[in-house]
């Protein structure tokens, strides 16, 4: 049975990224030196993408049940009870690699592999969103050191990016609703392109990706394999860059999105026929992966015929057509005698759809070519029992100099100017540009789009409730402090769904780092996951699936710490749904606070100098990232929640990048030409003025309501012990913001608001 | 009256048209596969938008040799209402069922956004509950919606009042030349939308049926459905 092609030694091993040990315990697995072939889907199977052997002993440690979890962590995606009889099925996935070599496709199969995770579970994607994080695009004090090559480089792939984006998503027909976009230095050469997709499905009518049933046809639907893609998962996702990975371009699929709605539309509709017992869409790793892991869930084995798999190019060998990553392919079991039924509905939609194999009882995963055996592995040796390691981890060395911290600027400062550079800084400036790119509203289910609130909402058509989706994650946090930054990026993203009035139910995150090997990349992984773990647990939002990226490091320079949170909420009636934007002239602005301001001015400088302002006005980015409490944090959701549900409040926007001015003056840019007029005295603080309006400490939220409903919001927000600050009201005059007396940040709205609409489409159109 | 959705399979606005018509709407709706020659029935055809056979060569040039829209051909014809909102109004001109061709963008990108249009003509079954001149909020989400013919047809087109939408201002003032806050992609003369000489064929970039509910952003585009039922009941009307 030795397939002859290449002789396997420890050095061939080494190639694949196996190491020593490894190869090892493959041997001892086998019983015998593997065939190139075995070694080939034991590298993919054994790589860190595909086996989370740094990351998985960790992973434990995070809460993943819930009242309302169907399915957590191991399947294709996360699946929640939504009532009704609905499930939402959600789960988020990184293309960082890809997309670096290769902007457009990268971004294009990143969007095309989650959208099959999700209907491989029986759900129609219902929306996606997109966290983006890129190198600066513009210069100033914000981008670091990055040069001009560097800058129009990221730009490029920022451009490549999106196009691919909207390419995929909007052929396929699902609305892209959002996903946050940050600018920091550590991305400029390793961009991270994280997608999420949501779908929804009836609970009876979910599928899971487990084979059964010894002598059930294995078949095979949809896109033919070819040369593409192989080892993406091993190779490109798996390793750190280096000047020679742009040569990898080759192991970068290429999407077909029109090919993926055929699929979409053909699985639900053989899915219903009831002649299918599992599913599962051949993505990293592709063939091995999917009959694998359906094999070793089902505690089955599966026997497969290569000749048999369509193919687009001739003269493949069992190696390449085991490791293709073509895309838009799916592998099925279906109940023996009704493979007839499946057969027809594949090809009413034009797709081929060809029994490869059988289920078998004997555990193995067996690949026949031409009827000669050219891999036998035990199916769960292969899923389950790749290594694991518990990698050291060390703190960084701590700095030999204190970092330069913020001066604040003195009392009665006019800071209009200032405020000017951050709505004009790349991560403060309306995303617009990026977002009409991609078909927002198709599906006509968006009840708030891109940039209309703090989160997604999608109606359901079949019940009276929606769902929102919101993602989000500061790697400058991060960077300075691990732990909080993530306690920052959960808090946040459910803070946000709130916002909208939905309650928060559940979780999906892709964690993005350096290369595990080196110490202090694990210490901030785990103090990350920690972070995230505490966070979620306390916010009651627990985690059902993602992604972790590690390696994501070029030319030596790692990307800041970067874990991702898509937080997934619950409202009760769409009718309640809520956006950012104010509604009429004469509405009070409050502010809901939970939280506290720092205690000294030494702490509040140390806060700010995380800051959105510290890093573009100042160039400073040190310090720590506020300080965060998150039993506050709960109360304040359950208070927005409820003031949604009484309709008490018309408008409420989550206080983030930029501090106060940049929520209140958003708020004035998503309305219908509304300004605000607002005295910040009555939060009777006493931090420097700087601190009060661009400070970003969390547990803030900005709402409006109309001032008959005052009272009735009073009594909720004392319900909750939620401090709530009257400190102006919506005008149709000049923008204000009074501290002391004396005007901080003034001017025409409609100035302020060209500065923050053009500056995204300045920087990238002229590129 | 009974409408017909015909699913392409790469249409993706198909349960859109299907949900406007029959659960805002309230009137009877079915899909018609696109390898369907069968149009008995029906009394008005929706081609909706997405990317019929994917597009990969240019919008609409496959799906004119579908069998269905030989079916539409004959159907349109004979006088029965077609009408293409997007991938629909691009496959009409394939079809040669309206004149003129899409180019790309003025701007090369997709674009997905509210726009203006105003009503040109309430003289045809699907403006003719309208006002003339009336302002529609509804939104665009295409790649290929920039408008384009040789001149003697635009010189047709408007001596016969075919052009039946344009972009404009949101207060209803003809768009600049070089506008392109209010006609987007770049339109010649500003056209969102034309009909055939003989009226029963409509094309339109923006889509009607995603401006049906105010909690989804506007219900403009219920005008134009609205009209094809009162003209088709008041043809029902008529003796025959």
């Amino acid at each position: 049975m030795i397939d002859t092609e290449t002789i396997v030694t420890p050095q061939v091993a080494a190639e694949h990224g196996l190491s020593p040990d490894e190869y090892a315990r493959i041997q001892q697995i086998l019983h015998r030196a593997p065939s190139f072939t075995e070694l080939g889907v034991f590298s993919v199977m054994w790589s860190e993408h595909c086996s989370y052997k740094s990351s998985r002993i960790h992973l434990k440690r995070l809460p993943t049940r819930g009242a309302r979890v169907v399915q957590g962590p191991g399947e294709n995606a996360g699946v929640v009870d939504i009532g009704d009889g609905f499930v939402a099925v959600f789960k988020i996935e990184s293309h960082n690699h890809p997309s670096f070599v290769e902007p457009f496709q990268g971004a294009a199969t990143g969007v095309g592999g989650i959208l099959r995770d999700i209907f491989t579970m029986g759900a129609r994607p219902i929306a996606v969103l997109d966290p983006l994080r890129f190198g600066p695009i513009t210069s100033g004090p914000g981008a670091g050191n990055a040069s001009a090559e560097e800058i129009a480089r990221n730009r490029h792939i920022l451009d490549g990016v999106i196009r691919g984006i909207a390419f995929y998503g909007n052929c396929f027909g699902v609305p892209t609703v959002g996903g946050d976009v940050l600018f920091e230095p550590s991305y400029s050469n390793n961009p991270l392109i994280n997608v999420l997709a949501l779908g929804i499905a009836r609970r009876e009518e979910l599928f899971f990706a487990r084979a059964s049933g010894a002598g059930n046809p294995v078949i095979y639907v949809g896109a033919k394999t070819g040369r593409d893609g192989i080892h993406g998962a091993s190779l490109l996702a798996s390793a750190e860059f280096s000047e020679e990975s742009q040569q990898k371009r080759p192991n970068v699929q290429v999407g077909d999105p029109f090919m993926e709605k055929l699929l979409l539309e053909a699985c639900l509709e053989a899915m219903r026929t009831g002649a299918v017992v599992g599913i599962q869409d051949m993505g990293a790793a592709g063939l091995t992966s999917s009959s694998s892991e359906m094999a070793s869930r089902g505690g089955v084995g599966i026997e497969i015929e290569l000749a048999r798999v369509p193919q687009r190019e001739t003269g493949m060998t069992p190696y390449e057509i085991m490791l293709s990553e073509s895309q838009e392919r799916m592998l099925l079991v279906a109940e023996r005698g009704r493979e007839r039924e499946v057969f027809d509905v594949f090809h009413k939609w034009g797709l081929d759809a060809i029994e490869i194999g059988r289920v078998t009882d004997d555990g193995k995963l067996r690949i026949l070519n031409h009827e000669r055996v050219v891999a036998e592995i035990p199916a769960h040796a292969l899923a389950e029992e790749g290594p694991k390691y518990e990698r050291p981890i060390a703190p960084p060395r701590p700095p030999q100099s204190q970092a330069r911290l913020v001066e604040f600027a003195p009392k009665g400062a006019d800071l209009t100017r200032n405020f000017l550079r951050l709505l004009a800084s790349p991560a403060v400036a309306s995303k617009y540009w990026i977002t009409e790119q991609y078909d927002s509203m198709v599906r006509t289910n968006t009840r708030v789009g891109p940039g209309a609130g703090d989160a997604a909402v999608m109606r359901l058509k079949e019940t009276k409730r929606a769902l929102a989706i919101s993602t989000d994650g500061n790697g400058r946090w991060c960077s300075l402090a691990p732990r909080i930054g993530a306690m920052h990026a959960v808090a946040e993203a459910s803070r946000n769904v709130a916002c909208t009035g939905a309650l928060p139910v559940a979780a999906t995150n892709c964690l993005n780092f350096g290369n595990p090997e080196k110490p202090e990349v694990m210490w901030q992984f785990t103090e990350a996951l920690d972070g995230m773990a505490e966070a979620c647990r306390a916010l009651e939002v627990p985690i059902t699936g993602g992604n972790v990226s590690f390696y994501n490091e070029t030319l030596g320079r790692r990307i800041d710490p970067t874990p991702v949170l898509g937080v997934l909420g619950l409202l009760e009636d769409a009718e309640c749904a809520l956006g950012s934007g104010f509604r009429n002239a004469e509405d009070l602005i409050v502010v809901l606070e939970a939280g506290k301001a720092a205690e000294s001015i030494a702490e509040a400088q140390r806060e700010f100098s995380s800051s959105e302002y510290a890093k573009t006005v100042h160039g400073i980015v040190a310090g720590a990232p506020p300080q965060i409490d998150l039993a506050a944090e709960k109360r304040l959701i359950e208070c927005l929640v409820k003031l949604a549900a009484e309709r008490a409040i018309l408008s409420a926007h989550d206080v983030s990048d930029g501090g106060l001015a940049v929520t209140l003056a958003e708020s004035c840019f998503t309305s219908d030409g509304l300004s605000a007029d607002v005295n910040l005295d009555p939060l009777a603080t006493k931090e420097p003025p700087e601190a009060a309006v661009f400070g970003e400490r969390g547990a803030r939220v900005v709402v409006s309501l109309s001032p008959s409903s005052l009272a009735r919001m009073n009594a909720i927000a004392a319900q909750y012990g939620i401090k709530a600050w009257q400190i102006g009201a919506v005008t149709r005059g000049e923008f204000c913001i009074q501290l002391n007396g004396t005007p901080v940040v003034r001017g025409e709205i409609s100035l302020f608001r060209q500065t923050w609409a053009a500056s995204l489409e300045r920087a990238l159109e002229s590129a | 009256m009974k409408f017909g959705v015909v699913i392409f399979p790469g249409s993706n606005c198909d349960h859109d048209a299907f949900h406007a018509i029959g659960s805002v709407l309230g009137q009877p709706v079915e899909f018609i596969w696109h390898q369907s020659e069968q149009l008995s029935g029906f009394d008005a055809i929706i081609l909706p938008g997405g990317f019929a056979y994917g597009d990969y060569l240019r919008t609409g040039a496959i799906a004119r040799f579908s069998p269905v829209m030989r079916a539409v051909d004959r159907f349109a014809r004979s006088g029965g209402l077609v009408i293409g909102i997007c991938n629909g109004f691009q496959i009409l001109l394939e079809a040669g069922l309206l004149p003129g061709a899409m180019m790309r963008n003025k701007g090369l990108r997709f674009l997905c956004r509210q726009v203006h249009i105003r009503v040109e003509s309430t003289n045809t079954p699907f403006t003719c509950a309208a006002r003339p001149g009336q302002v529609l909020k509804i939104p665009i989400a295409h790649m290929e919606g920039n408008y384009f013919c040789d001149p003697a047809t635009l010189v047709e087109l408007e001596r016969n009042q075919q052009i039946i939408f344009r972009y404009v201002k949101p207060d209803g003032r003809s768009a600049d030349p070089d506008d392109r806050e209010a006609n987007p992609n770049g339109s010649l003369a500003a056209i969102a939308g034309i009909c055939n000489r003989e009226r029963n064929v409509l094309g339109l970039m923006p889509h009607p049926e995603r401006a049906v509910e105010l909690p989804i952003g506007s219900a403009d585009g219920m005008v134009i459905f609205r009209s094809m039922v009162e003209s088709l009941a008041r043809e029902a009307a008529l003796p025959a």
